[in-house]
């Protein structure tokens, strides 16, 4: 029994390494940023997730108990990388990073360029109050 | 055999770190380099939780925890600036 929860905990290991390094590849060889945007928030995420489950399954292994504090880093996770990915790219949206000529769409990226244009501070001292 | 599975993911997630690095220097844009920057603090994660694994102890998580929170913090804030030009307004 033993055993196949150390084999657990290698494959995991190992997947979770080749999925890291698939994010970081990823991050070097795609051609514009919005394409770039893509393999940290998924290939990474999935990694590092299964990085801490093996992590919670060689504690266990040891014998101390199901690790709590990989839980809460692993949950951590989940919730903020989305959001950080949403605010790169709003942030990318609004100082006109520009596209890889040849993308499907560019209307749709205008669109959301103008619906929530973000007041500039500049703007906002210019305003009457 | 949990001894070199350990060692040759902290080759794989150090290569990733390399190459991370690679485009927070080269990177065009300022949006690419904070998104090198935010994943590199995800894969410095992965390395300490494998460096508390390889030496057995749990005083490697707090430290991980930390960074967790600090790299969503620093994140956040960045792509504030380059929104509106000031973090806290």
């Amino acid at each position: 029994m033993v055993v196949f929860w150390e084999w657990l905990a290698s494959i995991l290991l190992v997947i979770g390494g080749f999925f890291v390094l698939v994010g970081a590849v990823g991050m070097v060889k795609l051609p514009d940023f919005y394409t770039r945007l893509h393999a940290p928030t998924k290939a990474t995420t999935l990694g590092i997730g299964c990085i801490l489950l093996a992590s919670m399954d060689m504690h266990a292994l040891r014998g101390e108990g199901v690790g709590v504090q990989e839980f809460a880093i692993v949950l951590f996770l989940f919730i903020t990388a989305p959001v950080s990915a949403y605010m790169i790219a709003k942030a990318a949206l609004h100082r006109r990073v520009p596209m890889r000529p040849g993308s499907y769409n560019p209307k749709l990226l205008q669109d959301a360029r103008e619906r929530h244009a973000p007041i500039h501070h500049c703007d906002q001292e210019k305003r009457p109050s | 055999m949990l001894e070199s599975v350990l060692l040759l993911v902290s080759l794989m997630v150090a290569v990733a770190l390399v190459l991370n690095a690679w485009r927070l220097m080269i990177g065009p844009s300022t949006a690419d380099r904070i998104l090198a920057l935010d994943t590199m603090y995800i894969n410095s994660i992965a390395l300490i939780v494998l460096l508390g694994l390889y030496f057995q102890t749990d005083l490697y998580y707090e430290a991980a925890l930390l960074i967790a929170m600090l790299g969503f913090v620093s994140t956040a804030a960045l792509a504030k600036y380059l929104i509106r030009g000031d973090i806290i307004e």
